[in-house]
């Protein structure tokens, strides 16, 4: 794959930031859009826009294969079975909810133990939080390694039959950490619990097949992986979304309607209360069509090489620290870090001023910045339009930053 | 964009020794504000006699704008009375969103202004004098009538 290729798709690396060119190294927080995906949009507003599902005119059909369309490429994409396992959410945050609170809480009892790592995202930690005090489970955390990971003997001691649910993120948004998701879901399922799987920061950087991983619920959002904002994904097992109760009721997702009780539809279409996203869910078909036409194998590679190359470059700065594995070690996409004596919002600020995005703040994981012992940290994330000159780019402003306060206050 | 318009000397000097840094006794008033957008806290405490700041302390964690705000916030506040600090911080605030200030008012704290050409920071400027208010109102000497 050629990165310098693929930029020419998109139209935003036109711009100019502070009189720089863009480098854009803020993925994990939401990828950019491809011409392929903005023309899909447009396209469909102005020649198949259209309610989805009723009607018999000519548009209706149109914007109804069109949605349907999408849910099938989905599906292919990660391998589901069947595009009746894809329910169409606004992202990784409502997916995870709606486990929540149409699975979970009504088989949560007393007693019962939900298993998950302290370094999850705050959108697979609260829903957790509020299921258990709605029905008094108990949250239990798996301890990580000095470097994020988290093995398998801990997952084994700490998965038991009182388990009900492990919630895990398939890559850390912080750490860049690959879990074992599916050696977990043997050990979850052994013991008879669901398994829930955070794919926000995975889905869009390496091929997943949700068959081979066995997970039972996976959750995804599509603005990170090239495709608009306010589309997501759930994806189910079949039997556990005939179980699972929708969370919203109304129009779209019902069978009958009586005066005074009603019924659903099949899943996914009971999970789709309301006119559902329809674009979005258009504009997230186009966006897998362009990620399969690159091939996930070669974007996740890329990714991992820009990511370790930063973690060695990094580690070559007196006063950096790097969180996560290692250089050399498996790490997906991503790369936190720390300048001694220079809070990230002043290195982020320096950065920008070089027209490089980066993120500073606790990143959704407020447990986790306790654990490593800071209020805040910087994250570079990578994908498949950054090059080796973005990684230069990078290190060179952050060199800068660091000379920059260290004048300022050395 | 110029980093030196934002990090002026006066701030980093703050930032790097930061004034009135501390704690006083438990009859001060105290308020603790964090930006959960990115992690920020300060906990500021004011001791007010007779509607008059005697004094003022900060602790925090935060970025070099956001800790340099909140020291030299304290120095500019000291010996004021509430209303005083309160019109210094609706100035304050009119400064780094860009908005018309009597900046004569501001001293130290005009180094400050190139926050107005950073959006994205003027949060972490107002942290502290949003702590301030709090704390004002507190005190029961902002001069709104209590009901």
């Amino acid at each position: 794959m050629n990165p310098l290729a693929i930029r020419d798709d998109f139209p935003i690396f036109q711009e100019k930031i502070n009189g720089h060119p863009l480098v854009y190294l803020d993925n994990a927080a939401t990828s950019q859009k491809p011409r392929q995906v903005l023309d899909v949009l447009r396209r469909y507003y102005e020649s198949e826009n259209s309610n989805v599902h009723r009607g018999v005119h000519t548009l209706g059909t149109r914007a109804t294969e069109a949605y349907e369309g999408a849910r099938e490429k989905i599906a292919r994409f990660i391998n589901a079975p069947s595009p009746y396992q894809i329910v169409f959410t606004r992202g990784t945050t409502e997916s995870i909810n709606m486990v929540a609170h149409g699975y979970a809480r009504a088989r949560l009892q007393a007693g019962d133990e939900i298993v998950l790592p302290p370094s999850e995202h705050h959108s697979n930690l609260i829903p957790w939080q509020q299921a258990a005090r709605a029905t008094g489970a108990t949250l239990r955390y798996l301890p990580l390694q000095e470097d994020g990971t988290i093995r398998l003997e801990d997952v084994e001691a700490a998965v038991t039959d009182r388990t009900k649910i492990v919630a895990i993120a398939h890559v850390s948004n912080v750490l860049g950490t690959v879990n074992p998701v599916r050696e977990i879901a043997e050990i979850a399922h052994r013991h008879g619990a669901v398994i829930v799987v955070d794919g926000a920061q995975s889905v869009p950087h390496m091929p997943t097949d949700v068959q081979e991983l066995d997970c039972d619920f996976l959750a995804f959002s599509g603005h990170k992986m090239l495709g608009p904002t306010g589309i997501g994904v759930l994806y189910g097992k079949p039997s556990l979304l005939a179980e699972m109760e929708p969370t919203y009721f109304g129009g779209e997702m019902i069978d009958v309607v009586e005066l005074h009780e009603s019924t659903w539809k099949e899943a996914p279409w009971k999970f789709e209360g309301g006119t559902p996203i329809i674009a979005g869910a258009i504009g997230l078909g186009a966006a897998v069509d362009y990620l399969s036409r690159i091939g996930m194998e070669e974007i996740a590679k890329h990714d991992a090489h820009l990511a370790d190359l930063a973690v060695r470059r990094l580690e070559e700065i007196d006063g950096v620290t790097v969180y996560g594995p290692g250089p050399g070690k498996p790490r997906a996409g991503l790369v936190t870090f720390n300048l001694d004596g220079v809070h990230p919002h002043d290195v982020a600020t320096v950065l920008d001023a070089a027209g490089i995005a980066v993120r500073a703040g606790h990143h959704c994981a407020q447990p986790l910045m306790r654990i490593l012992n800071v209020g805040a940290t910087a994250r570079a994330s990578f994908y498949l339009y950054n090059t080796e000159d973005d990684v230069d780019a990078f290190v060179a402003a952050l060199k800068q930053a660091k000379e920059f306060f260290g004048h300022a206050i050395g | 964009m110029q980093l030196d318009d934002l990090y002026r000397q006066v701030i980093m000097d703050h930032y790097q020794h930061p004034r009135n840094q501390g704690q006083l006794a438990d009859d001060a008033i105290a308020v603790d504000l964090r930006n959960p957008s990115c992690g920020d806290e300060i906990r500021l405490q004011l001791l007010v006699e007779d509607g008059v700041v005697k004094d003022v302390r900060f602790r925090g964690s935060g970025c070099s704008i956001s800790m340099a705000s909140a020291s030299m916030m304290t120095d500019a506040i000291k010996g004021k009375s509430i209303p005083e600090a309160l019109q210094l911080a609706q100035t304050f605030r009119e400064m780094v969103k860009g908005e018309p200030a009597d900046l004569d008012q501001l001293g130290e704290l005009e180094s400050l202004q190139g926050v107005s050409k950073f959006p994205a920071r003027i949060k972490c400027a107002t942290l502290a004098w949003q702590a301030l208010e709090r704390a004002a109102e507190a005190s029961g000497a902002d001069g709104e009538a209590k009901a």
